[in-house]
């Protein structure tokens, strides 16, 4: 009990005096989740929409294989993202492993599938005679998927936090691609398992607040879009 | 009724889906100002029909002309779509609000937002839900929804409406509110329309002329009067309301009547028909007529049947006797006569109807 109070006042204190540390990881762990987000967003709703709106053999199997992505383990994605990077990889000429970047490219890995899965549901959830009252009313086929996307907004918004959610608390791939380098390439959920193996429980339990506190913030904020966006 | 040249023209159209077909149309024509009723059952391909026309569905084969331009899978869809306007059954609203909705067809073509406004709050005053400008579509009733997704359809001024039973799923109240509304816009606006029902009043009552589908092809289109009264076949009979639907063999003729017998009953009917061929008689049970035997002076009709009152059943304002006659004969007579001749089920009673009455559809020799 003792530890977490500690734990408590810690991360208080870290927070009020604005520490560089903390405040260094605490930058780097929104950057890298918010862009691996925004490239999600774009491949996950493009290729979600894509998916839900077209009709194709074997249309079961890539709509499976994209549901099983939305659980894709990130130390996987880390293994993978490794092994591609790496200095004999084929992407390894890049010379990106242990990077921000390597981070952003795992991450967006991570994310993508958990976008492109719940844009796909929400499509698909849409009444199929949707689309043919939106071509009836004289829309392009691009301004058929605009609306469709506008009509899906609410569960698309859940797709940004639920892709954002993924990635800003996810620490495999992170730790394994990134490689937890100080004050280079160390993010919250990295710093804390650092913190946790040396015994530093009071600035794990600091880091772990902020990163709760963070991802409580992001997400009322888009709560607070989807709630406005919701008819009266 | 406006006679002009069509203005949609379909020639030979098949669509088929999974090896059966589902449309099989070999020539259809809508002119303009024309409001034409597809009537049929679930299934006849009525939705199939609509979409079809307006490129939803691309058919199989055949073509189809808007103001006798043939439209272009490539290249004149996008156009055609845009002189045209669909309803569907369910109002299909966007997540945004009335005014929204209804200003979205003109969104979609780029118009100037202040001949947006000018046009939707038409729209809305023309429909009575002005109202409702501001509300989120998600909270109207299905009238209001409804009507909300026709002023969207008028809002685009279409060249052709087409209407795939915008009333199915509104209760009788609201269905007939918009159906008068919907009345008054088109005859106001003189659209061509076109809309698919089961409810034969509502095509009777809206319609310069109708169309009786089943299985994918149109089996009888005209003038309502034409339709109802001289069924092409028994089942365009049954559909439109007849209920009496006799098969017999002529036995004599005079000219421009004949003699059909019925199981050994004489019946008379107006029309051409050789000796010895097979006829199908359908008679409507509200021109048949019900009195207490044996009074079978003052009536002109030839055809006078003794019968026994089978079943009476209820319609509200009118009741539905079902007569043995030897054959199955069906009258409809009004609660009051029912009081007044005290007709109950067993009675004796005699029914007549007259020669003109009869409906002859015939089936050749035999």
């Amino acid at each position: 009990m003792d530890l977490i109070l500690e734990g408590i006042k810690k991360a208080f204190w870290l927070l009020i005096t604005f520490d560089p540390e903390v405040m260094g990881i605490t930058l780097l762990s929104l950057w890298v989740s918010g862009i691996a987000t925004l490239i999600s967003l774009f491949f996950g709703i493009s290729i979600g929409v894509a998916v839900a709106l077209s009709r194709f053999t074997g249309k079961k199997i890539v709509v499976s294989l994209i549901n099983t992505g939305m659980a894709l383990p990130p130390v996987v994605v880390g293994l993978f993202v490794s092994n591609f990077l790496w200095r004999n990889g084929p992407l390894g000429f890049f010379g990106i492993l242990y990077t921000p970047t390597a981070m952003i490219i795992a991450q967006t890995v991570i994310a993508t599938p958990i976008v492109m899965g719940i844009t796909l549901a929400a499509i698909q959830q849409l009444p199929q005679k949707l689309r043919l009252q939106i071509l009836a009313l004289g829309a392009t086929r691009l301004q058929m998927v605009w609306i469709l996307i506008k009509e899906a907004k609410l569960p698309l918004l859940a797709a940004v936090m639920a892709g954002f959610g993924g990635v800003i608390s996810e620490v495999g791939a992170s730790i394994m691609v990134g490689g937890n380098i100080k004050g280079y390439s160390r993010v919250l959920t990295t710093a804390t398992v650092m913190e946790t193996s040396r015994g530093n429980f009071d600035i794990a339990i600091a880091l772990g607040i902020i990163l709760l506190l963070l991802a409580y913030f992001i997400n009322l904020i888009l709560t607070q879009i989807q709630q406005r966006t919701r008819p009266r | 009724m406006i006679e002009s040249s069509p203005i949609l023209e379909a020639r030979g159209i098949q669509v088929i889906r999974g090896g059966t077909i589902l449309l099989d149309i070999s020539s259809f024509l809508i002119h303009e100002g024309e409001i034409l009723s597809l009537i049929g059952p679930n299934g006849a391909g009525k939705t199939t029909l609509l979409q079809t026309l307006s490129y939803l569905l691309k058919p199989f084969q055949g073509e189809i002309l808007f103001r006798g331009r043939k439209i272009e899978a490539n290249h004149s869809v996008l156009e055609y779509r845009r002189r045209l306007a669909m309803v569907f059954q369910e109002p299909l609203l966007f997540d945004t609000t009335v005014f929204n909705n209804v200003a979205s067809g003109l969104k979609i073509r780029g118009m100037k937002k202040s001949e947006i406004h000018d046009r939707v709050i038409e729209q809305l005053d023309r429909f009575g839900i002005s109202h409702l400008k501001d509300r989120s579509a998600k909270t109207l009733s299905g009238g209001e929804a409804q009507r909300t997704s026709l002023a969207r359809a008028f809002s685009i001024q279409p060249e052709i409406l087409l209407l795939d039973e915008p009333f199915a799923s509104l209760d009788p109240p609201t269905r007939d509110a918009l159906v008068e509304d919907l009345e008054r816009v088109l005859r106001g606006t003189r659209t061509t329309a076109m809309f698919a029902t089961h409810d034969r009043l509502e095509a009777l009552r809206l319609s310069s002329r109708i169309a009786v589908m089943d299985g994918g092809r149109i089996l009888q289109a005209g003038s309502p009067e034409e339709v109802m009264n001289h069924p092409v076949d028994e089942f365009v009979a049954s559909f439109v309301g007849v209920e009496t639907i006799l098969s017999g063999k002529v036995i004599r003729q005079n000219g421009g009547t004949f003699i059909a017998s019925i199981e050994g009953h004489e019946i008379e009917a107006v029309g051409e028909a050789h000796l010895g061929e097979t006829v199908v008689l359908c008679i409507r049970p509200e021109n048949v007529t019900l009195s207490i035997r044996p009074s079978q002076e003052g009536t002109s009709a030839r055809n006078v049947f003794p019968g026994r009152i089978m079943k009476i059943t209820s319609l509200g304002l009118y009741q539905r006797v079902h007569l043995d006659c030897a054959f199955p004969l069906v009258a409809y007579v009004t609660n009051h006569s029912l009081k007044e001749l005290s007709l109950t089920e067993g009675k004796e009673v005699s029914a007549s109807f007259k020669a003109t009455a009869v409906n002859v559809i015939r089936k050749g020799e035999s």
